[in-house]
Order: structure tokens, then sequence, then C-alpha cells
């Protein structure tokens, strides 16, 4: 019953966003305002469409209902609600069926909140929208449906139906096949419905930029409405992009939090286009320059956000196979390439009318540093996409199977990141319009002199990789750059107004929220860099198989193997953990426990690391079962990640500093009516 | 006399003994290779089977088959270059992190740079177009126009223009 | 990227400039990555060689270090049985396929060739050993021949008709000799 409600909803959705389609349309060519009153409201209505059927959803998941195939293969009894719960965007299915929703609940609060402001864009942000939203219906209905049935046929034949056949009966699993236990951790719970709020953000800006396309407007009011957007899909897109590295950290027991394989990669390229995007917005808000960068780069945006959905879906496809192989594969193929070819189609015809009145003067003002930036995402998006398409060309045109590894990626696109970092330091303190290097060196000698100290003091520490030094003094730079010009800007303040220092502090960061949430979001990113530093330049590693009460070194620390334990547990693994004891110098610093749990329904073997935290580095400690772990021997493996956590920690200050920038200004609002 | 030639004696056969002591150990131990040795290889090896699982990390079977030929090779004396020229020639070479340099896969090591040259280029050409472009007088038209009123942020750029010039 | 305008005030129509750098650039740049992709996901669909479809030439070199080469065996019926040692399914078929290549093997006119998928040789001689095949087996050099029959997983066999077409298809461990047997007089037949 209430699958049928939840499917019945799914086929009114379809109608309705096709209707939202075909009236829009209608209504802005023949400027009738009936017709675009019908298609706001049937805009609006595919959201509590979508709604109820989701709740339909939960309904089954919850309630356990395993005659449905979806619920079957995503839940168990033993499985805790909340993770039921979760269950919904756990399976192909049900994530695609959150995606619409998630569509659909974002265009439903953009016409709310600007109908009346935008009514002449707006028409065009519901025929964008709503055609992904149909694309997206037509999938989940016609070949991803939530609401399939386990029947069995006459002959015996157990088939998957929406309807059912003659002469069959529904099936009636006692129990479902459970989550992955892969899946079963924090970070992959919630790493999913934040990539999507991601990638599902920035199909706003997206549309907004082609109905001012469309439209032929050439002004700033598409970007100027829709900044919060990309700010906040840019938040979740990253904040999915650290919680999928730190379930990678935590769970696949590889010793590190990033592999560049592709279903990675396809979830970063529009992290990378979207964050040129945010830069390059700020050049047109405030000179109006890069009006074709913008528009070009969220098109990249969009078409790369929906390659992103179908690849990341499950995390277990970790090839670009994945694509060709499915049934679905095709059909997104053909959708992104005509929204892309559409797209693009439209920016060129615009072209000469989105041209600037402002003009770049000099190679070192802050305008070049901004199209260095967007050149320089470029790159490694350019760089990405190579990485993943090449081994397709290669089997393409001579047969062969290629694998493009890290190496790759990291020579490629290490210097460019590292420039990145350059950029990140000197902008703060480079001068609007006219700069030259002498001016720029001028404001910049001080902090640079000061970040040296970072480089000199790992080359003391015998550091000898010449390239992570030079990548350590840029972190540094950009941190003390930041921080100086934050500080000199707080002294001046307090000085001019008689304030207490952290009153001047307060009061400038809040009243220029955008800028120090930027500072604060590059400081964090900066933090973000050392930990990667560390990890990549100088990790090290050791494995042994120790017989209890032996141990192994590993730069400095002893590791000694104590004890194990094997126990079952009541929800269906087989836990074998052990007793590690980390000291140096004689003392023991502490004891971990790592453990390998065995899963008897999926037949599957999840590696737990014992963890030992520290500012200065990491020790991650895992089981190896190359040979069977016993109370006798056990091969242990260790890893000494330097610097790890700051990865962490950088991670957690970007993301307040775009909290920071999110938040709405009131000052603002009253000072110029059009902000968003 | 006596106890001098027994005692040359008893020194020579230590001698004699200990040349051959020599030999011996070096046929009776074969060092042991680590698993630190074969993580080394076989981290820069991809599992055969599964798709972008480095081989040290894949957890099936065949993967451990495959981390023992890697230690057979070791204990063998071969280097890193000729296991991995090895486990191209029986597997193909996707098992190899990146492309071998033959035939297409040129594309790999040539491309990226050619990409950062394109952008200095493009970087170059576009500060340079812009500089030369003419602007139409200022008078019938306005840039976009800056915040309606000064804001704190002019301000303190103000002032750190005013601290930097004196 | 700025393009110099040239005159403006906005109430005279512009003069349309068209940017035909760019759209050069990008139009052959999307038009060549739509047609790989397309070209690459049309060929992804075939997941296996037809029946009927001319074999290409392979060679097999045995353990042993006999080379088989298919051209070399014209006009006899082929049966390539794809296995490793390190797959649970390739050990419920191995006595099968020796049981029926005892019989068919006095006849002349019958191959029955094992290729070693993605294998190590310690272990596929043991292998071989364990389940006492006689017919000649060797490992897939480079996975050369692998390719050629699309081979997704193990056990898969194909047997190659007499005029060096494919007869027969099994995917899957077979289940008993008699399986085997049915395939070989299905495909000899034809």
């Amino acid at each position: 019953m209430i699958a049928n409600i939840g499917f019945g909803l799914l086929v009114i959705t379809l109608v309705t966003s096709l209707i939202a389609v075909i009236t829009a349309v209608y209504g802005v060519t023949s400027k009738t305002r009936a017709m675009l009153e019908t298609s706001r409201l049937a805009a609006l209505s595919t959201f509590p469409l979508l709604s109820m059927s989701v709740a339909a959803l939960l309904a089954l998941l919850l309630s356990g209902k395993f005659e449905y195939v979806y619920v079957y293969q995503t839940t168990s009894l033993s499985m805790p609600v909340y993770l039921k719960i979760a269950a919904l965007w756990g399976g192909q299915q049900g994530s695609l069926l959150f995606w619409c929703w998630l569509l659909s609940g974002f265009t439903f609060i953009v016409l709310i909140r600007k109908w009346k402001q935008d009514h002449d864009l707006l028409p065009w942000v519901i025929v964008v929208t709503n055609i992904t939203l149909f694309f997206f219906m037509v999938l989940v209905l016609f070949f991803e449906n939530p609401f399939l049935k386990y029947y069995i046929l006459y002959n015996g034949e157990v088939i998957t139906s929406l309807f059912q056949p003659f002469h069959a009966i529904t099936a009636h699993p006692t129990d479902g096949s459970g989550l992955n236990p892969l899946l079963r951790h924090f970070g992959m719970v919630v790493h999913p419905p934040m990539l999507y709020l991601g990638f599902v953000g920035f199909i706003i800006p997206f549309a907004y930029a082609i109905a001012a396309l469309i439209e032929g407007r050439t002004d700033d009011r598409w970007l100027k409405a829709t900044r919060r957007w990309s700010l906040m899909a840019w938040l979740f897109l990253s904040l999915g992009l650290i919680l999928g590295s730190r379930w990678a950290y935590d769970v696949l027991g590889w010793g590190g939090y990033w592999s560049w394989d592709p279903v990675e990669i396809s979830a970063f390229m529009p992290w990378l286009t979207g964050t040129a995007y945010l830069h390059s917005m700020v050049m047109q808000d405030k000179r109006g320059l890069f009006k074709h960068w913008n528009v070009a780069l969220i098109i990249l945006t969009f078409c790369l956000v929906i390659f992103g959905t179908f690849l990341t879906r499950s995390g277990l496809f970790s090839s670009v196979h994945a694509f060709s192989e499915s049934q679905i594969g095709p059909a997104f193929f053909i959708f992104i390439a005509v929204m892309f070819v559409a797209s693009l189609g439209l920016l060129l015809y615009r072209w000469s009318s989105l041209s600037s009145n402002y003009q770049i003067k000099s190679f070192f003002s802050r305008e070049s540093a901004f199209l260095y930036n967007n050149l320089l995402f470029l790159a490694i998006f350019a760089i990405c996409l190579l990485g993943v398409i090449f081994p397709i060309l290669s089997e393409l045109f001579t047969g062969q199977q290629v694998t493009v590894g890290p190496q790759f990626y990291e020579s490629a696109a290490g210097p460019l990141f590292a420039l990145l970092l350059l950029l990140m330091g000197i902008v703060p303190l480079t001068a609007w319009s006219t700069s030259s290097a002498r001016n720029l060196g001028k404001t910049v000698w001080k902090p640079a002199l000061l970040s040296l100290v970072f480089p000199i003091l790992a080359v003391v520490l015998s550091a000898k990789n010449w390239i992570a030094v030079i990548a350590i003094w840029l972190a540094a730079l950009v941190i003390c750059v930041t921080l100086y010009d934050y500080i000199r800007s707080i002294r001046l303040r307090a000085a001019n107004h008689h304030e207490p220092l952290w009153k001047a502090f307060l009061t400038l960061t809040t009243r220029n929220r955008r800028r120090y949430g930027g500072y604060i979001i590059h400081l964090g990113v900066a933090l973000m860099g050392m930990g990667i530093i560390g990890i990549e330049f100088f990790q090290t590693q050791t494995q042994a198989m120790l017989k209890q009460g032996e141990s192994l070194d590993l730069s400095g620390y002893t590791i000694t193997y104590r004890d194990l334990q094997i126990t079952d547990t009541p929800d269906g693994r087989n836990v074998a953990k052990a007793e590690i004891s980390i000291s140096r110098d004689n003392q023991e610093l502490k004891v971990v426990y790592p453990r390998i749990d065995y899963y008897y329904d999926s037949e599957q073997a999840v590696t737990i690391p014992g963890l030992r935290t520290t500012l200065a580095d990491d020790l991650y400690i895992i089981l190896v079962d190359w040979e069977p772990v016993t109370s006798e021997g056990a091969t242990i493996k260790v890893f000494r990640n330097p610097l790890m956590n700051w990865f962490w920690i950088g991670s957690i200050v970007a993301v307040i500093g775009t909290l920071l920038a999110l938040w709405p200004s009131t000052i603002r609002k009253s000072i110029a009516k059009e902000e968003a | 006399m006596k106890i001098k030639n027994k005692t040359l004696l008893l020194v020579a056969v230590a001698i004699l003994f200990s040349c051959f002591a020599t030999p011996v150990r070096a046929q009776e131990i074969t060092p042991t290779v680590s698993d630190d040795e074969v993580n080394r290889v076989a981290q820069q090896l991809y599992c055969p089977v599964c798709e972008n699982t480095p081989l040290d990390v894949c957890p099936t079977k065949a993967c451990a088959q495959w981390r023992e030929l890697i230690r057979e090779k070791i204990a063998l004396g071969w280097s890193d270059q000729q296991i991995k020229r090895y486990f191209a020639e029986q597997y193909g070479g996707q098992v190899l992190a990146v492309p071998p340099l033959q035939g297409l896969n040129w594309i790999v090591y040539v491309l990226p740079p050619l990409v950062v040259i394109g952008g200095i280029y493009l970087a170059i050409t576009i500060v340079k177009r812009s500089r030369k472009s003419v602007i139409p007088e200022e008078t019938d038209l306005v840039p976009s126009p800056p915040p309606a009123s000064e804001t704190v942020m002019e301000q303190i750029e103000k002032d750190l223009q005013k601290e930097e010039r004196s | 990227m700025n393009h110099p305008v040239e005159n403006q005030p906005s109430s005279t129509p512009e003069k349309r400039r068209f940017p035909w750098a760019v759209a050069i650039v990008t139009s052959v740049f999307t038009i060549g990555l739509l047609v790989v992709l397309g070209l690459w996901m049309k060929q992804s669909k075939v997941t296996s060689l037809e029946i009927g479809v001319n074999v290409p030439d392979f060679s097999v070199t045995t353990f042993d270090g006999e080379t088989y080469t298919k051209s070399a065996l014209e006009g006899k019926l082929i049966l390539i049985n794809f296995w490793s040692s390190w797959c649970s399914s390739c050990d419920e078929e191995g006595f099968a396929l020796e049981e029926v290549w005892q019989e068919v093997k006095s006849s002349g006119d019958i191959v029955f060739l094992g290729v070693n998928y993605v294998d190590t040789e310690k272990d596929s001689i043991a292998f071989i050993e364990k389940y006492g095949l006689t017919y000649p087996n060797g490992p897939d050099l480079g996975s050369k021949i692998s390719r050629i029959f699309k081979v997704q997983a193990v056990p898969e066999t194909y047997i190659i008709g007499r005029d060096g077409t494919l007869a027969a298809i099994k995917i899957g461990a077979f289940e008993s000799a008699n399986e085997i047997r049915t395939l070989l007089q299905e495909a000899g037949q034809e």
C-alpha cells in the first residue's frame, strides 16, 4: 500500500516536472502570466510530492519490509535505526531518489524566496532544474526503481517487479542482506548526503547562469543571487570529500586518506572547477571581469556534477568501467553531452555581450592573480581528466589496458598545487589595478621572512627532500601572510577607533565576513597542506610477523604485540582484537587495539586500525592477514604519518571560515538592496 | 719445542677450520626476505584482477600468491625493476602504476607539461591583450559600481596604503 | 577573458564579434571527447566474443615448453578452458575436464587447451598436478589470449569449431563431465 503510494507519487512528479518545463517555456515566450504561474506551482509541487515518496520509502526501510528489493539489499534486522535511515541513500535506487528530492527542495526554496525579484530569470531556472529533474525521474522510474518487490513465479523462479505478475506470490525473505560492512562507518553514513548536497547545490547557479544567457542579461544579477548557493554547495562538496577521506583513513587500512582512483577523482573534479568559480566570482563582483570564465566554469561544474553523481554512487565501483557497463550509463552520457553542447552553444552565442569595461593593468595585480588562479585550477582539472580518460583511450585505440596511478597525478599536479599555495600566500597583499613586482615585494618580505622559520626547522629536524621543504615553506607563507594581514588590519582598526584589540577583531571580522571568512578558509587549507606534505613526503612504514611479547621499531617508536582476543559478537561478526603497546625511549605512550572484523553474512573482513594521534604525527597500526592472526603470532603493519592531524584540524578551520563567509549580513542588506 | 709445535699445529688447524667455516655459512643461510621488502615492490604494482587496488593492500587469495611470488624473486636477487617487468610481461601493462613507455603512452607523459606551457601562454596573452584594450571614455560608462558606501574594508585599505607610503 | 569593447554606449546595437578561436578549440575538443567516449561505451557493451565469429590467431606455450598455435590446429575442434589456481569454482570442473579429455584424445580430432589466467607458475603447476591434467596447459602471457576472448572472470570455456570460428561458450564451471560432452558434440556438428 505504502509502496504503491510512493510509486504513484513518482509518476505524478514525473508528469508535473514535464508540465513545469513546458508551461515555463510557453509562458516566457508568449508572456502569459497564467502559464508562468502554472509552471511555478508545478515546480513547487515536485517537492512535497517527492517528500511524501521519500517518506514512503523510509517507512518501508524502517519497518523491515524485506519483500521490497531495496529494503532487502540495504538493511537487515540487526541494523540500528540510524543505519536504516541512512539506507535511504545507501543503494543506487534510493540515492537517486534522494538526489531528486534534494533538487526539488532546492528549486522550491529558490522559487519561494526569489519569485518576485527574479521573475524574468526564474522561468528559465525552472526549465533547467526541471529538465534535470525529469531526466533523473525517468532513471528512477524506469531503470532504478526503489519500489520493486520480489515475486515467486509459479515455476519457482524469483523475479523482481513493480506489479504482481499472474500466478505469482510475493516472496517474504525473513531478513535482509544488510549494508556492506565497509560502509558501516559514521563517515560513510554522512558522506553521500554531503556530496549530493554539494552536487545538487551547484545546479542552482548553473540554472541561473543559463537563464541569464537565454535572456541576454549581461549584468551580475545571476551571480549575486546565487552567491550563497555556490558557497553552500562548495561547503558540502568539500565536507563530502573530507569525510570520504576520513572514512578511507579509518576503515580501509591502507594507511592513507586518498588514492587517486577514478571515483574519488570524479568527485574532485567538480570541486576544482567549483573552487575556481568561487574565486572568479569575486572578480566579476568587484570589477566586472571574467564574465565568460564564470559562465564557462559553472557549466563545467554542472556537467562534472552529473558525471560525479553517477560514478560516486556506491563507493564500491572503483572504475570508470562502471559507467559503460551499467544500464543507465549511456543515458547519463547522452544527457551530459546534450546539456554541455547546448550550454556551450549559448555561451558562444552571447559571447560578445559579456565583455567587460575594465581591464587587467599589470601582471602583478590582484586581477591577474585571479586569472592565474583560474588557469591553475583548470590545468589541474585537465590533468585529472587526462588521467581518467587515458585508460579509455588506450583500451580503445591499442587494446592495451593501462593504469594511471597516484604517481602521475602527484608529479603532474603537485607543482600546480604548489603554485596555488604561492598565490594564496601573495594575493592578500596585492593591490587592486596596479602593482609592480617591487611594490609586492615591499609588502610581502616581512611575513615571507617569518615563514622561512618553518622550512629551516624542517631541515634542522633532518628533512632531506628539498621538494618537501619548499612545499613546507609555501604552506607556511600562506599562514604567515594571512595572519600578518589579519593582525595588521586589526591593530590598525584598534588604533584608529580606539578600540581594544579583541573588539577590533570582532568588528572587523563580522563586518567583512566574506574577506575574513576567506582568510580563515585559506588558513585552514594551508594547515591541511601541512598535513598532506607530512604524510606524502615523510611517511614511514614497516611490517613484520610478531610473536606475543615481541616488538618492532619504527622511527624511534617501539611497538609491542601484547595480546590477542578472538570473540564472536552478537551482531554476526568474528572480531580478532590485538593489544598493542606503543612506547618511546622505554616509556609507554599508549595502548591501542587494532582489530579485524570478519562479517559472517557477507564473508567480508574489515581492518580497523589502532591509532595514536598527536600534533606531531599519527601512529597507524593494523593487523595484516597475510598469515592467519593467532595468539602465537600476528603480522603487524605500522605507519608513521607525520603532521597528519593538521589535515583534519585544517579542514575544521576551513569549514568555520566558510560558515563565516556564508553568514547573512544584516548590515549589507540595508545598504545594498540587491544583496541575495 | 714440542709444546711450541703443538701450539703451532693447533693454530694451523684452527685457521684451516676457519677457512672452511665461511663458505659453508654462505651456503647454509639464505637471508629471509622481510615483509617490508615485499611491500616495497608490491606498492609499485597493481592487482592484475581487481581494479585500482595496489598489490600491497589487496586482500584476495590471488594477491597473496602474487606477493609470495615477489618474495621468491627478491630472494633470488631480482631488482625492483626486473620484478616489475616480469609482472608486466606475465599479466599485461595494467599492473604497472604508470603506463609503460611504449605505443600511445607517451601522451600521458607529454600532455601535462604541454598543459602548463599552454596555461602560461594563455596567462601572458590575456593580460597583454587586456592591457592593450581600448577603454571608452569613462564619462559615458561607469564600471561595475563599488558598494554603495565606503565599507570598513575600504577604510582599512586606505589606511594600509597610507602606512605603506610613509 | 577580456575582449576589447570597441564603442559602447549600451543603447546602440553591439557589433557581433563571434569568438572564433574559442569556438573552434572547444568544439574540436568536445566533439573529440564525445566521439571517443561514445565509441568506448559501444565497445564495452560487447562483453564476449560472438558465436560464429572467426577467432583471431593466438598461441599458448605450455609449462612444459611446447607451443600450440591456433592456425596450426585448423580443422580440429579446440576446447579452450580459462582457469586459475586461486579461483574456487575452477576446482569444481578440474576432474571433469580431465575425464572427458581421456575419452576424446585418441581421436586426434579434438584438442583441449588449458589457458592459465593471471596466475603464478608455482600454484598453477600444483593445480595441474592436483587434477592430473594431461592436456596442454600454459600461462596467458600478458593476458593477450584472455583479451581476444574478452574473458571477464574464471572459469570460462570456449570451443572453436573446425572452421576456425567460435562455436560454443560456457561461462562458469561445468557441472558435470556430461555437460562437457554435450557441448563438444553440439560444437562438432556445426
